[in-house]
């Protein structure tokens, strides 16, 4: 350990729902994308699956909004090392997309992609069992463009870069494969209890 | 099946620089070597790091600080220095109410105390002194620009560099006395005698995009994600397509 002279660091009360390395940014949600945020509306957005999977498929946004609600209602982490707690997200499991498409036993892995262009890889069982979201609301509001409006993907439990804004389509891989910030030295998984920010950590 | 994904649509910001994981993996220890007040609430901090590979303009590291019970507060801090061989790399802070990580820089650093860095991270902002380039930023998102400015001036590049610069008065303008015919000043709150006041406009934009060098500018805009959405929009407005802005949010 290399301590800094003089350095304390703001008082701290042990917070078991900070992961190590982050702070609680509070009412604050930092914005940090690297491109212009797009002029996407709603009639406008699309979200296609496709890939290993038996019946590739493309939803527009009424037919995303006929599937089963479903809520997020918790903490989100963010590699810059804030991390934003009881936030509420609504939108559609990415389950029930999935189910409709039925991926191949061969599918290991996704690579997520946006409206933009932005793509991000992640393991499909980080995208099932109810912790993967197409969500379009943000505490009961509509989700705001610099945050990914009309609609993105949320998959809370690993930094947020995996949760690619203005999503516009998952497809399914046999193998991993970097997405934009993996290709610039980012983890390929991302998760934030074990401080996998970098590749290599 | 070993597809490559190639998305459907062009990202805007393709990440053309490749760069080096294993740096950005390794923590090493650098030792401030001198500290330079730049404005009322910015400094410049000179660290020596003997192990450094090298950056290019744009890029920016991973700063830790440790207390003495093991909390460790990280935060990124763009590169201001242009690249040498000197073994010492400069970033310039500005001071942040409450920060606790500037915070520590504006009040307790002085010269010998030790930090860590990793880095240098992040290729889709760097510009290795290329393409034609038009820089934007406001506040302490000169930072990397300036790095951009200097690399230039350093190497004698002919390739055309402009660069608007945002900031509420000339009291805050960081490094002010080293801008030179590339850079427009845009004061917000109070300028200099004969100099307008006002937010930065399509007024300024518009002459750098009628004056095109061949090939189009590389647009590269930093600050404030406030900032930034401005910014962009502005450009966009102009003629400028998506997929030549890059952006750097400082949050
Ligand atoms: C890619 C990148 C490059 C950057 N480059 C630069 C650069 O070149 N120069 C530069 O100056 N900055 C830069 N930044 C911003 C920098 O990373 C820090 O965000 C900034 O220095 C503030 O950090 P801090 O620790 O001082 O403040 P923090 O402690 O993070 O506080 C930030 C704000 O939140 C409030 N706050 C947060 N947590 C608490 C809490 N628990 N209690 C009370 N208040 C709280 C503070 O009051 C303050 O207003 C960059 C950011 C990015 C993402």
């Amino acid at each position: 350990m290399n301590v800094t002279r003089g350095f304390t660091g703001r008082p701290r009360v042990d917070d078991p729902g900070l992961p190590p390395g982050q702070y609680d940014a509070g009412d604050d949600w930092p914005v940090l994308s690297a491109e212009v945020t797009p002029e996407l509306a709603p009639a406008d957005w699309t979200f296609r699956v496709d890939g290993l999977v038996e019946e590739p498929r493309t939803w527009n946004w009424e037919q995303a909004h006929e599937l089963p609600a479903s809520a997020y209602e918790g903490d989100i982490h963010c590699v810059t090392s804030w991390s934003k707690f009881g936030v509420r997200f609504g939108g559609v499991s990415l389950d029930a997309f999935l189910n409709m498409v039925r991926p191949h036993v061969a599918a290991t892995h996704a690579v997520a992609y946006s409206h933009t262009g932005y793509t991000t890889n992640l393991p499909l069982a980080d995208l099932t069992g109810g912790r993967a979201w197409i969500a379009w609301e943000y505490d009961g509001q509509p989700l705001a463009p610099e945050h990914g409006g009309p609609a993105r993907l949320l998959v809370p439990h690993l930094y947020f870069w995996k949760s690619a804004k203005w999503i516009a389509g998952i497809r399914l891989l046999d193998h991993d494969e970097p997405g934009f910030w993996e290709q610039n030295g980012y983890h390929a998984r991302g998760n934030p209890w074990e401080e996998q920010r970098y590749s290599g950590d | 099946m070993t597809e490559t994904f190639t998305p459907p649509t062009r990202f805007a910001v393709p990440g053309r620089i490749a760069v080096s994981d294993q740096a950005a993996t390794v923590w090493q220890t650098a030792t401030i070597t001198e500290i330079r007040r730049e404005t009322p609430h910015a400094a410049t901090f000179r660290l020596a790091v003997p192990d450094w590979q090298g950056h290019l303009p744009g890029q920016h590291l991973m700063l830790r600080l440790t207390a003495g019970d093991g909390y460790a507060a990280q935060r990124h801090y763009s590169l201001a220095s242009a690249p040498d061989d000197s073994g010492h790399i400069e970033l310039t802070l500005d001071h942040v109410e409450g920060g606790e990580v500037s915070g520590w820089f504006h009040t307790v650093a002085r010269p010998g105390d030790r930090l860590e860095v990793r880095g240098p991270l992040s290729g889709f902002f760097a510009w290795p002194g290329d393409r034609p380039a038009l820089l934007i930023g406001a506040g302490s998102g000169v930072v990397p620009l300036m790095s951009m400015v200097r690399h230039h001036r350093a190497r004698g590049l002919s390739v055309p560099l402009r660069l608007l610069v945002s900031v509420r008065s000339p009291e805050e303008l960081i490094y002010g006395r080293e801008y030179g015919a590339e850079t427009t000043p845009v004061f917000t709150r109070s300028a200099p005698h004969g100099v307008p006041v006002g937010r930065m406009a399509a007024a300024h934009v518009a002459p750098l995009l009628a004056d095109q060098p061949p090939g189009g500018w590389e647009a590269y805009v930093c600050g404030s994600n406030a900032f930034a959405e401005h910014a962009s929009r502005l450009l966009v407005s102009a003629g400028q397509p998506v997929d030549r802005i890059r952006i750097e949010r400082f949050g």
